[in-house]
């Protein structure tokens, strides 16, 4: 082990803590002294483990220094060393309040670097949309109770995640896990919807839309709340597209653009659903589009539920997965009876697929935002370079120019209604 | 006509010449190769204001270890109105390890080359706070480099942090890419070289 050494941290918090050289300094300019505050990485509003370092003048920020990386695990390292199959567990501890739309994502990703993103199977598309809907409205539940509950509004913290509950409850029906699915694999799913499971999807449905309502009627015209959002954190048009925001964050601020319009991936450009735009650009209208959101994505829910190739429990018999074995995991069973998918099964867990050399980047709306992956193949079954392009990361880069002028206070609603997940921005 | 990312890359080389390698097409995708990084700063300029790629979306690095230039650095540049995408890249040599930064053309780039500096040890001119983002500062190695093993090397930092490097003996399996035959490829524990 290395022999202990001295070093400068450049640290505000940790300098202003240490007493000046000479005491008489302190005394100069009493009044125009600033005073810097450390919240976090461990604050209610901080979601996770942000830490900032705050310049007060008074009560208003002057200066804004966001110090991340607490959760940071090298997730591109380890991308680097697994084969594309292994990775997809890792993908859920991203956002990991949208586990399903990190594993769609991170698998549609590979799959252009295949090329078989097109030989997706209907119902597989299908499912994956769903799984991305359900997931922009888990998080976007819990981004406003969150959001609600660090500005005082404690009541929508407790209806939201009633409801939140029961997206678990159908996520764990899918995939067996609550929380970390790892439902996708390269070139389709890991099983097919159990019996029954869309009637309790329309079920839930049914439910979230009166939820939905009541949070309106708790938020929208709640005089407290609108003091605290509107004209808060106000990010303008100009602003948000340079600092490369992303999600509702970018369409709060009047930009039109949603990957799923713009690029549409899987069948959205099939289905019939609008992209919310706010006005102001305050954390007032961030709010307003994630309500909207959620009532979008009940509206696609419904509409791939009654689509469905196959029908409800398949009775149709529609494959999952792409008929390729030399490329998507066989099924198990046949694995276990046949010769041809026990050998596909074994070089494709021991070897990994066959990426051809090449590098593509692929982004996804997620909840959060954009997600995108950038891989860099040199063929075989591992990643040369994985690189995520994380939306918190981006999102909260526009902190230092958004926070100076705010009072304190405000921070806490800025950080909510940015909405944003370390595990997903640290990586 | 409608913006594409071939339309974007035939721009870039009718203005710069011989500045901006052929197109690598992939995926329906578009690559150009900046010969010269010192220059990326003009070329992300002319590309923003001219060619409406207003949006930059990500920034990525490569270390191709035992190849001159090692470094690549990898410009994700879109438009929100045409929609169109185009991908710069630029090799950096690893005795320089240093190129101009495009902080000036998109402010979204501070947080991208802070993470590149932290995890691969590249340097960009003119940035304005060139500092670690995820590791903390003092921290003595950059962990994305190819020489780094997955395990770790031990560093401390005292008061705040130390780290020793992970029990990967029989522990997780690691999978090598392209490696010679299927014993070298195949997933197995390793110890780092």
């Amino acid at each position: 082990m290395a022999s202990t050494q001295t070093l400068e941290i450049r640290d505000a918090a940790a300098r202003a803590s240490k007493p000046s050289p000479s005491g008489e300094e302190e005394l100069i300019d009493v009044q125009g002294e600033k005073m810097v505050l450390n919240m976090g990485p461990s604050h209610p509003s901080t979601h996770g483990v942000l830490r900032l370092v705050l310049e007060l003048d008074g009560e208003i920020v002057t200066q804004a220094m966001p110090d991340i990386g607490y959760l940071h695990r090298g997730d591109e390292k380890i991308a680097e060393n697994m084969t594309y199959t292994q990775f997809i567990p890792y993908t859920d501890r991203l956002d990991y309040l949208a586990p399903l739309a990190n594993n769609v994502a991170y698998a549609l990703a590979v799959e252009k670097l295949m090329g078989i993103d097109k030989q997706l199977t209907p119902r597989c598309q299908h499912i994956r949309v769903i799984c991305c809907e359900l997931a922009r409205v888990s998080a976007h539940l819990l981004g406003i109770g969150c959001f609600a509950m660090d500005v005082g509004a404690l009541t929508v913290f407790m209806h939201t995640f009633t409801e939140r509950e029961k997206i678990y409850n159908l996520a764990e029906a899918i995939s067996g896990a609550r929380l970390t699915n790892s439902y996708t694999r390269i070139g389709g799913l890991m099983r097919d919807l159990p019996p029954g499971w869309t009637d309790q999807c329309r079920q839930f449905l049914k439910e979230v839309v009166v939820c939905i309502d009541e949070v309106e009627r708790l938020l929208t015209r709640n005089r407290i709340w609108v003091d605290r959002t509107r004209d808060i954190g106000v990010i303008s048009k100009e602003m948000a597209i340079d600092f490369g925001l992303s999600g509702p964050n970018l369409r709060g601020s009047g930009v039109d653009y949603d990957v799923r319009k713009a690029h549409p991936y899987l069948l959205y450009d099939q289905l019939d659903f609008e992209v919310p735009v706010g006005s102001v650009g305050d954390c007032y209208d961030r709010y307003l589009v994630r309500m909207e959101e959620m009532r979008q994505s009940v509206r696609i829910l419904h509409q791939c539920l009654d689509r469905l190739p196959g029908g409800p429990d398949n009775a149709g018999k529609e494959p999952i997965n792409i008929p390729d074995g030399k490329t998507v995991l066989p099924d198990k069973a046949k694995v276990l009876t046949r010769m041809e998918e026990l050998i596909h099964q074994f070089i494709l867990v021991t070897q990994g697929l066959n990426a051809p050399p090449g590098e593509i980047y692929f982004g996804a709306e997620n909840p959060k935002g954009e997600l995108g992956f950038y891989i860099h193949s040199k063929g075989g079954g591992t990643p040369y370079r994985l690189k995520i392009r994380s939306p918190s990361f981006v999102n909260l880069s526009i902190l230092p120019a958004l926070l100076p002028g705010h009072m304190v206070s405000d921070t806490v609603s800025i950080l909510g209604s940015i909405d944003f997940v370390m595990g997903e921005c640290d990586r | 006509m409608p913006t594409t990312p071939e339309t974007l890359a035939a721009a870039l080389r009718e203005k710069f010449g011989i500045l901006i390698g052929d197109p690598v097409l992939f995926r329906g995708e578009a690559s150009v190769q900046v010969t010269d990084p010192n220059r990326i700063v003009e070329v992300a300029d002319y590309a923003k204001n001219q060619l409406a790629l207003n949006y930059l979306v990500d920034i990525s690095s490569l270390d191709h270890y035992g190849e001159d230039p090692r470094w690549t650095v990898v410009y994700e540049l879109r438009g929100l109105e045409h929609k169109a995408s185009i991908r710069l890249r630029t090799s950096v040599s690893e005795e320089k390890s240093e190129l101009p930064s495009v902080t000036g053309i998109w402010r979204t780039a501070n947080w991208h080359e802070r993470e590149i500096y932290d995890m691969m040890g590249i340097r960009f001119s003119g940035h304005p706070d060139l500092r670690r983002i995820l590791m903390w500062d003092g921290y003595p190695y950059f962990p994305l480099r190819k020489d780094f093993p997955l395990a770790g090397k031990p560093s401390e930092l005292p008061d705040i942090a130390f780290t020793r490097p992970a029990p990967l003996e029989g522990g997780p399996f690691v999978t090598v890419a392209g490696g010679r035959d299927t014993v070298a490829r195949e997933p197995r524990a390793r110890n780092p070289e």
